[in-house]
C-alpha cells in the first residue's frame, strides 16, 4: 500500500535539554487507520505536532503525500487536518464562524454547503450561532472535528479524541471516523482507551520514551505477542494441584474450581493434547472450558515494562 | 499567496473588534475628548499660541499620536498573545500560511482598527477644537505608516509576552511616558538645553513633529527626518519579527 506519512529519523531535544523523541522513523500507509499509543509523556504528541508543522525538529524530515513539511509546507499541511488533544477553542466566537475561519484558514474558498453537512453530520447546526464557551465539553470536541475537517483533508491526526467524552459521543466518533476512512481519508490516533485501538486501527504503533517500539498490523501483532489462555471450569474443587500436573503451566483458583493453562498460540505444539490427557489420568473431570486471547492492553502494557 | 487564509485571520481580527466596541472603539474616543475638553477648550482657551496655533489645535496630532500607538500596540499585541495564552495558535501554526501571510492579517487587522479610531477622533475634536489639515495626504501617510508600524511593534510584544502584564509593560510603562515627553503637549523648543537635546533620543517626538507638520506645516524637527525615522523603526519592527519566525523564539518550540 502507498505510503502517505513517511517519518525519517526524527530527533526531537527541546531547549530545556528534555530530548522526546530519539531517531524516529515511520510510514503511514494512504487510507489506514493507524494508532499510536504510549504512555503518557512517551512523545506521541510531539511527534504528531512536528508533522503538523506546531514543532520543530531537531534532526529528520517529514513528507505528506509526497511533500516535504518543511521546504513544501504549503502542499503538505492543506493535506492534513488536527485534533489537538487540549480543546483550544475560541470561546466567544460562534460555531459556525470558528468552523469558516479554519477552512479559509486553510486557503480553501468558502462552501456554505459543506459546512452545513459537515455540521449536521457532527449534530452541531443547531448549535452553529451559539458561542463555543456555551457548549459542553463534548459538543466542544465536535467543534474541534469539525474545523480539523473543514478543509477536506487527506489525512487526519486525532490526538486522543475521546478522552473525557461519554460513551454515545465515543461510539459516534468512532463511526465517523470508520465513514471518513471509507471516504479515503488516512487516520491516525493516539488514544489512551486501548480498546479504542483494537477496535478502530488497521496498524499499531507503540511509542515509549520517545522511541517507537514497534510498528505492526493488529492482528499481526496480537497473535505473535498474545498468549493464549485455557480455563477449565472443574467439576469438583481442588485443594491443591495433583504432583502430576506440575509439569504444566497451571493456576488453581482460590476456590478450587478453576484451572487456567497459559500457552503461545504460535507455538506448534501448544501443550493441550498432553493436558488434556494427564487431566483425564488424573480423573478430574470439568463442566465447562474457554479459551481467551490476551488483549492489546495486556500487550502494550508488557511492551512498555519491557522497556522500563 | 493563501489570500484566503489573509483574509480568514483578518476577518477574526476584526469580528473581535466587533464584540467589543464599547472597549475598542468608545473607551478610547472617550478619553481622548476628554483631553480635548480638558486642555484644549478649558485650559487651553487660557494658553497662548504655540507656533502660532492655538494651543486647543496643537495638542491633536500629539493626542492622536497617542491614541495611535498605543491602541496599534495593544490591538497587535494582544491578538496573537490570545491565541498562544489560550492555546488556538495550534492552527495557525499547522496551516498553510507563511510568517507574511500571517503578520499581514494580524498586523493589518490591528494597524486597519487603529486607523478607524485615529479617523474617529480626528472628527470628533472637530466638536470641541477647530482645526486645520494643510497636508492632508501626508497626514494619512504618517496615519497609516505608524498604525501599521506600531501594529508590527505590538506584533513582536504579543509574541515576547508570556503573560498579561508583560503585555501592558510596553504600552504603559514606556509608550505613554515617551509620548507625553515627545512634544505631545509642547514644542521641543519650548524645552531648556539640555533637554532639548536629549528629548531628540526619544524616536516619539520624530513621529509627532511630522503628524503635527502634515497638519499645520509647522515641525520641531525636518520632515524628512520624521519620515525616515518611521520607516526605520519600521525596518526594525520587521528585522525582528523575521528573527521570532526563523527562531520560532516563544512560538514554535
Amino acid at each position: 500500500m502507498q505510503q502517505v506519512i513517511s517519518v525519517k529519523n526524527i530527533n526531537k531535544t527541546y531547549a530545556s535539554g528534555f530530548t522526546a523523541l530519539h531517531d524516529v522513523s515511520l510510514d503511514i500507509r494512504r487510507g489506514e487507520i493507524f494508532a499510536l499509543l504510549g504512555p503518557n509523556g512517551a512523545g506521541k504528541t510531539t511527534l504528531i505536532s512536528i508533522i503538523c508543522g506546531i514543532v520543530n525538529a531537531t534532526r529528520g524530515t517529514v513528507s505528506a503525500d509526497g511533500h516535504d513539511i518543511k521546504t513544501d509546507y504549503r502542499a503538505a499541511r492543506s493535506k492534513i487536518g488536527l485534533v489537538p488533544q487540549e480543546l483550544a477553542t475560541d470561546a466567544f466566537e460562534s460555531v459556525l464562524a470558528t468552523v469558516k475561519f479554519s477552512r479559509g484558514l486553510f486557503g480553501k474558498a468558502p462552501n456554505p454547503a459543506y459546512i452545513e453537512q459537515l455540521l449536521r453530520q457532527l449534530s452541531l447546526w443547531e448549535k452553529r450561532d451559539s458561542r463555543i464557551m456555551a457548549l459542553s465539553g463534548g459538543m466542544k470536541r465536535r467543534v474541534m472535528i469539525a474545523k480539523a475537517l473543514s478543509h477536506e483533508p487527506a489525512i487526519l491526526f486525532l490526538d486522543e479524541p475521546t478522552a473525557g467524552v461519554d460513551v454515545e459521543l465515543r461510539r459516534d466518533m468512532w463511526n465517523m471516523v470508520r465513514g471518513l476512512q471509507e471516504r479515503g481519508v488516512t487516520i491516525i490516533l493516539t488514544t489512551h482507551y486501548i480498546e479504542e485501538a483494537e477496535e478502530m486501527a488497521d496498524r499499531i504503533g507503540v511509542i515509549n520514551k520517545g522511541r517507537l517500539v514497534l510498528v505492526d498490523d493488529k492482528t499481526a501483532l496480537m497473535e505473535k505477542l498474545g498468549t493464549k489462555q485455557l480455563s477449565l471450569h472443574l467439576q469438583t474443587p481442588l485443594d491443591v494441584l495433583p504432583a502430576s500436573l506440575a509439569s504444566f503451566q497451571l493456576e488453581l483458583s482460590a476456590d478450587g474450581q478453576h484451572l487456567t493453562y497459559s500457552f503461545d498460540a504460535q507455538h506448534e505444539n501448544t501443550g493441550i493434547t498432553e493436558l488434556m490427557r494427564a487431566l483425564s489420568a488424573q480423573g478430574l473431570d470439568f463442566k465447562d472450558l474457554h479459551s481467551k486471547q490476551s488483549s492489546l492492553e495486556e500487550i502494550f502494557v508488557n511492551l512498555v515494562r519491557e522497556q522500563a | 499567496m493563501n489570500f484566503y487564509g489573509i483574509a480568514a485571520i483578518y476577518k477574526f481580527e476584526m469580528a473581535r473588534t466587533g464584540r467589543t466596541l464599547m472597549q475598542s472603539i468608545a473607551s478610547p474616543v472617550l478619553s481622548t475628548s476628554l483631553y480635548f475638553i480638558v486642555f484644549g477648550t478649558a485650559i487651553g482657551a487660557r494658553m497662548g499660541d504655540i507656533d502660532g496655533i492655538s494651543y486647543g489645535a496643537f495638542i491633536i496630532p500629539g493626542l492622536l499620536m497617542l491614541s495611535l500607538l498605543s491602541e496599534s500596540i495593544s490591538n497587535a499585541s494582544f491578538g496573537i498573545f490570545f491565541p498562544k495564552f489560550s492555546g488556538t495558535i495550534y492552527e495557525v501554526l499547522s496551516a498553510p500560511v507563511s510568517p507574511f501571510e500571517i503578520v499581514a492579517g494580524y498586523v493589518g487587522a490591528a494597524a486597519s482598527k487603529s486607523i478607524i479610531l485615529g479617523l474617529l477622533i480626528l472628527a470628533t475634536s472637530r466638536l470641541f477644537v477647530d482645526y486645520s489639515i494643510e497636508h492632508p495626504v501626508w497626514m494619512l501617510a504618517f496615519l497609516v505608516l505608524t498604525a501599521i508600524t506600531f501594529s508590527l511593534f505590538g506584533f513582536a510584544i504579543g509574541i515576547w509576552a508570556d503573560d498579561f502584564q508583560k503585555l501592558q509593560i510596553i504600552p504603559l510603562m514606556v509608550i505613554t511616558p515617551l509620548t507625553f515627553l515627545g512634544g505631545a503637549f509642547y514644542s521641543i523648543n519650548m524645552l531648556p538645553e539640555p533637554w532639548q537635546s536629549l528629548t531628540l533620543f526619544n524616536p516619539v517626538v520624530y513621529l509627532i513633529s511630522g503628524f503635527r507638520w502634515s497638519f499645520y506645516g509647522v515641525s520641531d524637527v525636518n520632515i524628512i527626518l520624521s519620515l525616515s525615522m518611521t520607516l526605520i523603526f519600521m525596518a526594525l519592527c520587521l528585522a525582528v519579527i523575521g528573527w521570532i519566525f526563523r527562531t520560532g523564539y516563544r512560538i514554535k518550540p
